[in-house]
């Protein structure tokens, strides 16, 4: 039976972890991910989880302590935003080269400069590359229902890879909003339990990690992690469809809403979504063939089923919830246009980066951005590919707080 | 039980030759002597920083290590012990590990008073069941010889070359091992590869079983950023514990003992003289190099002295 609570995004997760009750927890606060390890601190205090609570130095160290338990034999997680995903940077590709399936929360805020502590995705995005799997969540419930399918993804023997559960700093790791619960015994059955082939403290066999990996053996390496990732494909899926049996929540790599006959159509992410819903729901009301794909699996990229979804749309907005700095658009434009690259009738395609720092999104401006995708339909002009929405002109003296 | 180095030498070798170390470095002598102070019947995992040691000992695909062996990046070997720490304690409680293992970590200077000096301090102010042991050889060795914070003064690096306006490194070395004890670790001693290895075997198997964080540092020379051959490695250590550049002594508890006084204290220009970075100290014009370096070092034992009293 399900429980119905009301919760924030990062009560949540802790939530999920004290049900999971992993092994060893290495923590360091950053704003907006710290009451997770607060949350589960009191989880230890209270006797409620058998786990080591590691309170370390830095995110540096509290990740490098995750890769020396999870290589130990156990389950390790961590959590933190920002400069703190960052500076675990080095650690992160460590972790995924070495094959251990640490669990990651991330409650995305954009990076400095200037220092902001709201959201957007320019944290996780700069760790695109990293090697971890990366799952993205529109409320607190997906943040939920994502941490309690990361641990069975990761440990799958021919994934064997970190994972990133992602959710949108303060809009979901603050705001409370109601979620369906599972029960403790419920989440451990489903979860399992944690049983790595090698570990260094395995009876039967030492255990030797982190090589050094010269040019006859390098390459063979970073091509069976590619392969673990591509694998990672069928086991979020696999997880995903046990997860929907026994709780009855579906999840895929992306959400379509309203995408069956849609014409023009928007790809975002997290909970942007919730916003831009409204605005389909709208035009949809107005008999607009509008639509929207929200893309909950960044890591490893979902391009064919991507470009499957948008076959039919004429014009498609990406909308970049961070900014990459390339002059010709953001991470998941880029990923996005080139999913779509070998389609016979590609639809035309613009990039609009917005909501960064905490920067608003409105229904007016997901409206606003239909009504551009339609123009492009109606002209057959792209007009700038390359976009920002949502900022003022300081120029014209649309200056804050009166100044 | 007293020690035999016959008996000691006679165990199963943990570290195994065929490591791609130099001849004549100390890393590889550090380790043999490292594992040979882990009882024969308990296991261990060694956590190793980024390091010649690390590119040399455990290369694709062979490993010179017998116990289990972890590597991820230069700054956070104790960090990964931390992380094998709590997970040995973890799953002690839940019955998945039998055996008794004995944590430890190992780095060179760069690994351990620089880069990965915050790593450090975090782990031993935590109170980890582990061992660090610093196989100091007073230089960044693996990218070829720039100086640390645990090259002494004058010395020559690659960094701090000699030249028209230079005569050497400008800063002492840093006292790590001070450092450290003021963490209130329960064990910490300064060591080095002499003799029949009591000195370090004894301290390395207090360190080992003394529960909570424990720090040993040991001097442990490098033929080509100390520019010496090979075979003067002996002599070069005990020339460096003679001059008492590198005292040997250990803090239990908070409780400092010297554990070696020389019999006579020798000139610290003996210990330069063996070595290639501190030969322009011995160009005329430079002689206050060796004067200074005296003073430094004299200065640095009657602390010690004091401390030890």
């Amino acid at each position: 039976m399900s429980i119905r609570d009301r919760l924030s995004g990062n009560e949540a997760i802790a939530t999920a972890m004290r049900q999971i009750n992993p092994d060893v927890f290495a923590m360091f606060p950053i704003t907006p991910s710290t009451e997770i390890p607060q949350y589960f601190a009191q989880y230890v205090a209270d006797g409620r989880v058998d786990t080591e609570f590691i309170t370390v130095e830095s995110e540096h160290s509290s990740l490098s302590a995750c890769v020396g338990a999870e290589a130990a034999g156990c389950r390790a997680v961590t959590a933190t935003s920002s400069a703190g995903l960052s500076y675990m940077n080095e650690v992160l590709y460590c972790a995924a080269s070495a094959r251990l399936p640490i669990v990651l929360a991330v409650a995305c805020r954009a990076l400095t400069g200037p220092i902001n502590i709201n959201h957007d995705y320019s944290d996780s995005m700069a760790e695109r590359d990293s090697g971890f799997i990366q799952i993205y969540a529109e409320n607190n419930q997906e943040a939920y229902d994502n941490y309690l399918q990361a641990h069975r993804i990761g440990e799958t023997p021919d994934v064997r890879l970190p994972v990133m559960i992602c959710e949108d700093g303060f809009i979901t790791s603050h705001a409370l909003e109601n979620i369906e619960l599972e029960e403790d015994e419920a989440v451990r059955a489903f979860v399992g339990e944690y049983r790595p082939e090698n570990y260094l403290l395995k009876h039967e066999n030492p255990l030797a990690v982190g090589p050094y990996g010269t040019s006859p053996y390098y390459m063979e390496a970073r091509v069976a992690q590619a392969e673990a990732m591509k694998n990672a494909k069928r086991a979020i899926l696999e997880v995903a469809a046990d997860f929907e049996r026994t709780f009855g929540r579906k999840y895929g790599f992306f959400e379509e809403y309203r995408m069956e006959d849609a014409e023009v159509a928007m790809v975002l992410m997290g909970s942007s979504a919730g916003t831009a819903k409204a605005a389909v729901d709208e035009l949809r009301h107005q008999g607009e063939k509008v639509g929207l794909v929200k893309v909950r699996v960044f890591r490893p990229f979902p391009g064919e089923e991507l470009a499957a979804a948008m076959k039919g749309c004429r014009a498609v907005a990406v909308l970049d919830k961070s900014e990459g700095f390339s002059a010709c658009g953001g991470p998941l434009f880029a990923e996005t246009a080139a999913a779509c690259i070998n389609m016979d009738a590609r639809p035309k395609m613009i990039d609009i980066v917005y909501g960064l720092g905490g920067r608003d999104f409105t229904v007016d401006q997901a409206m606003d951005v239909f009504a551009r995708l339609r123009r492009i339909v109606r002209t057959g002009e792209t007009g700038p590919v390359y976009s920002h929405m949502g900022q003022r002109d300081l120029r014209k003296g649309d200056m804050p707080y009166g100044l | 039980m007293a020690y035999d180095l016959k008996k000691a030498l006679s165990c199963p070798e943990r570290f195994a030759p065929g490591h791609r170390l130099c001849a004549g470095c100390g890393a590889g002598i550090t380790c043999r002597a490292m594992m040979r102070a882990v009882d024969p019947g308990d296991r261990a995992v060694i956590c190793n920083a980024t390091s010649c040691l690390e590119v040399s000992s455990f290369q694709y695909p062979f490993t010179a290590w017998e116990d289990s062996y972890i590597h991820s990046a230069f700054e956070n070997a104790s960090a990964v012990a931390s992380g094998v720490e709590a997970a040995y304690k973890v799953m002690k409680k839940k019955g998945k590990v039998r055996d008794t293992f004995k944590i430890l970590a190992i780095g060179g200077d760069g690994g351990t008073y620089d880069i990965g000096f915050q790593s450090l301090s975090g782990a031993m102010e935590r109170g980890h069941d582990f061992t660090y042991f610093c196989y100091d050889n007073n230089a960044y060795m693996n990218t070829g010889t720039q100086r640390s914070s645990a090259t002494p003064r004058f010395a020559s690096a690659t960094t701090t070359p000699p030249g028209t306006e230079s005569v050497g490194k400008k800063q002492n070395q840093k006292d790590l091992t001070k450092i450290v004890v003021a963490h209130g670790v329960p064990y910490a001693a300064q060591t080095t590869l002499l003799g029949n290895f009591r000195d370090f075997h004894e301290k390395a198997r207090r360190a080992i079983y003394t529960e909570g964080p424990a720090f040993v540092n040991v001097l442990s020379p490098c033929p080509r950023g100390w520019q010496y051959p090979a075979e003067r490695l002996p002599e070069i250590l005990k020339m460096a514990v003679d001059t008492c550049v590198w005292p040997l002594y250990e803090v239990v508890e908070g409780e400092w003992h010297l554990t070696y006084e020389p019999r006579k204290k020798l000139p610290v220009e003996e210990f330069m003289r063996l070595q290639g970075r501190f030969r322009h100290c011995f160009k005329p014009g430079n002689e206050w190099t060796i004067e200074e370096a005296q003073k430094y070092v004299d200065k640095k034992w009657e602390e010690l002295l004091k401390l030890c009293r």
